[in-house]
């Protein structure tokens, strides 16, 4: 059996579906946060039931790609859980009605019900479920509260004989029925409703926005620098390092093993930074240096996103990114490509036009640096001072709009305008909060360690056979003429598509001035996305979009590469 | 009932209400704006707009949405 969980954006399938099936997902406060489609199990009794997390609409005439999806997938599913949001019951009930029109099984949850009382509504859920003809249960799925009385009542899902409706026709039913069971009574603004009305006012909803993200970057430093100072770095000085300094005295300090595992002696010692071997450098980058601030990142962006704060600031800066081809709402994509690239492109998925798709996906894979090299970057950047790696953030957003003003220019088709419906602020469950990181911290564990490793042991491989020299000198009139760094940084670069924070890495081994670290991140930012950002541009962009992406990519990268070292 | 008091969205003031007269537009846009709950007849209330053609934030119900100016200039409201 096959059910499917349908309703308007933002009314809480995806936590919904967790509840149900156990399977994490990512769930946050805004409309589109499901672009692809999950499933998972529930267990019925003796039987096992397919479910899946339909992305949001607010209409089953498809009027957007996504409601396009939405609809497709409505066709093979034997059962319909139609989650409604209790707030916004008027709106709701319009999708609920095309629903029972198309006559399949289904039954209705009241969600966000524990919202509704203090908002002043009075649903009376049992008449709701006369005039419907179908099982109507009012839940929460943050607290878990009506998930069992639901589950209980799938088999009683009922398909009565709706009949086909105009769209007047559907809207006069949905008031008759809102009328008959639902009463509100007036209430007052609580102060969250008022914050909520000021963030998006020009003033002081600038102020507010510049204020979160600077909170938000000081944030970010305190609880990274933090974890690195005295959680990861005393972790590995104090006990790992005695731990690998043993084997590398066991394997006689040297030999092709000896610089696999540990790689080389610094001055007699291990460096976690230079070394460069799997136990090394290889469990530092990831663990040590990047770690702490994926932590830190997802931590501050979970919030802001079960908050409800992106889509305010997508209206804020909606006209100015107009200006770059792409609305508002692409600032939420351009942030999570803050943390990783990988999801960010994913994301670009809730804009309406390929073109826009297309900008911001580009936009991201070259001026938006991950968490990972960001981490690498302030690590080793910052150690010189902090105004370089204002440089290196500073020149990265220039490229950022410029490049953006110029593919407005030069891309064709049109933006759509935005339309976007603003949820309201609400206290993000501690719990959630916690499930969303750890999923997310896993996710990245499980992307970077393995390539990083094996990296590490591509890398220790390929300078045995001379590979690198080789590399070198292939790379030494870009790299040395162009950049004006040393020709071996030409296997950062390289090295820069399997991951960009060994890339950077491997740059700090190098013992480049400051400028020239600054000229070797900005490139390493620009330069080729790594491998899996690479993959999904490609398939989120098709063949032709993902080479327009990388000529451009090129193109920037050695003209702002070129432009800082005459600069600097 | 006159026509001075049918102004577009863009024309509204913050935190001014009425009663959505017209949406002029294609069957898409009338049909997107209605299922959003945005539909003549529905009482509106502008919460704000951005400078320089921004968006336009509207309340209808208890929903908030934010649509473009272009878009906002082609909702006709009935102010109170």
């Amino acid at each position: 059996m096959k059910i499917l969980l349908v309703g308007n954006p933002n009314v809480g399938k995806s936590v919904f579906f967790s509840r149900l099936t156990g399977v994490r997902v990512i769930a946050s406060n805004y409309p589109g946060t499901t672009v692809e489609f999950t499933k998972g199990y529930l267990k019925l009794g003796e039987d096992k039931a397919e479910v899946i997390d339909v992305p949001g609409t607010y209409t089953l005439d498809p009027t957007s790609k996504a409601e396009q999806v939405a609809t497709e997938m409505l066709q093979d599913g034997d059962l319909v859980i139609n989650v409604v949001d209790a707030t916004n019951l008027e709106r709701n009930l319009f999708l609920t009605l095309q629903l029972l029109e198309r006559r399949s099984p289904m039954v209705v949850a009241l969600n966000m019900w524990d919202d509704t009382a203090h908002r002043g509504i009075h649903i009376d859920a049992k008449e709701l479920e006369e005039l419907l003809g179908v099982p109507v249960v009012p839940t929460v799925a943050v607290t878990g509260e009506g998930m069992k009385e639901l589950v209980n009542r799938i088999p009683e899902a009922a398909s009565p004989s709706a009949p086909i409706q105009t769209h007047d026709e559907r809207w006069a039913t949905v008031g008759r029925v809102v009328e008959q069971v639902q009463t509100v009574t007036h209430r007052h603004h609580t102060w969250l409703e008022y914050f909520s009305d000021a963030s998006v006012k020009p003033f002081p909803g600038m102020l507010i926005a510049a204020l979160v993200l600077f909170a938000s970057f000081v944030i970010i430093r305190f609880i990274g620098e933090s974890l690195i100072g005295y959680v990861f770095e005393p972790l590995f000085e104090n006990y790992w390092a005695p731990v690998v300094m043993r084997l590398s005295d066991a394997l006689g300090s040297s030999g092709f093993l000896h610089d696999v595992l540990v790689g080389q002696l610094i001055e007699g010692e291990i460096d976690f930074g230079q070394s460069f071997g799997i136990l090394t450098t290889g469990l530092f980058i990831p663990f040590g240096a990047v770690l702490p601030y994926v932590v830190a990142f997802y931590l501050v962006l979970g919030f802001l996103e079960d908050f409800g704060y992106l889509p305010r600031v997508a209206v804020l800066l909606d006209n100015v990114m107009h200006r770059m081809g792409i609305h508002g709402y692409a600032i939420i994509p351009t942030l999570l490509g803050l943390g990783c690239n990988v999801p960010g492109i994913l994301a670009t998925r809730i804009l309406e036009s390929r073109r826009e798709r297309f900008i911001v996906a580009t936009l991201i894979s070259i001026g938006v640096p991950c968490a990972a090299l960001q981490a690498m970057v302030i690590g080793l950047v910052g150690g010189e001072g902090l105004q370089y790696v204002v440089m290196v953030y500073g020149t990265l957003f220039v490229v950022w709009v410029a490049l953006g003003l110029v593919l407005n220019l030069t891309v064709k088709g049109f933006t759509p305008e935005l339309l976007i419906e603003i949820p309201p602020y609400r206290w993000p469950p501690l719990r959630t909060l916690a499930s969303k990181l750890w999923m997310r911290i896993l996710g990245f564990l499980r992307e970077a360690v393995p390539i990083v490793l094996l990296g590490i042991l591509a890398i220790t491989i390929l300078y045995a056979l001379n590979v690198f020299d080789y590399i070198a000198d292939l790379a030494a009139p870009v790299v040395s003429g162009l950049f004006g760094l040393p020709s071996a940084a030409g296997a950062a670069l390289v090295i820069g598509f399997l991951r960009k924070d060994m890339a950077v890495g491997m740059l700090g081994t190098l013992g480049l001035t400051a400028n020239q670290l600054v000229i070797g991140s900005v490139v390493l930012a620009m330069f080729f996305p790594c491998i899996a950002s690479f993959v999904v541009l490609g398939r989120e962009l098709g063949f032709r979009g993902l080479l327009g992406a990388t000529a451009i990519m090129l193109v920037a990268s050695l003209g702002v590469g070129g432009l800082l070292n005459l600069i600097l | 009932m006159s026509d001075e008091r049918q102004i577009s969205l863009t024309q509204m003031v913050a935190g001014q209400s009425g009663i959505v007269a017209e949406i002029r537009g294609g069957y898409g846009f009338v049909n997107r704006l209605s299922a959003m709950g945005v539909r003549p007849g529905k009482r509106i209330t502008k919460l704000s707009s951005i400078f320089m053609r921004g968006p336009v934030i509207i309340q209808v119900d208890r929903a908030e949405m934010a649509l473009g100016f272009g878009m906002a200039r082609r909702i006709i409201v009935e102010v109170d």
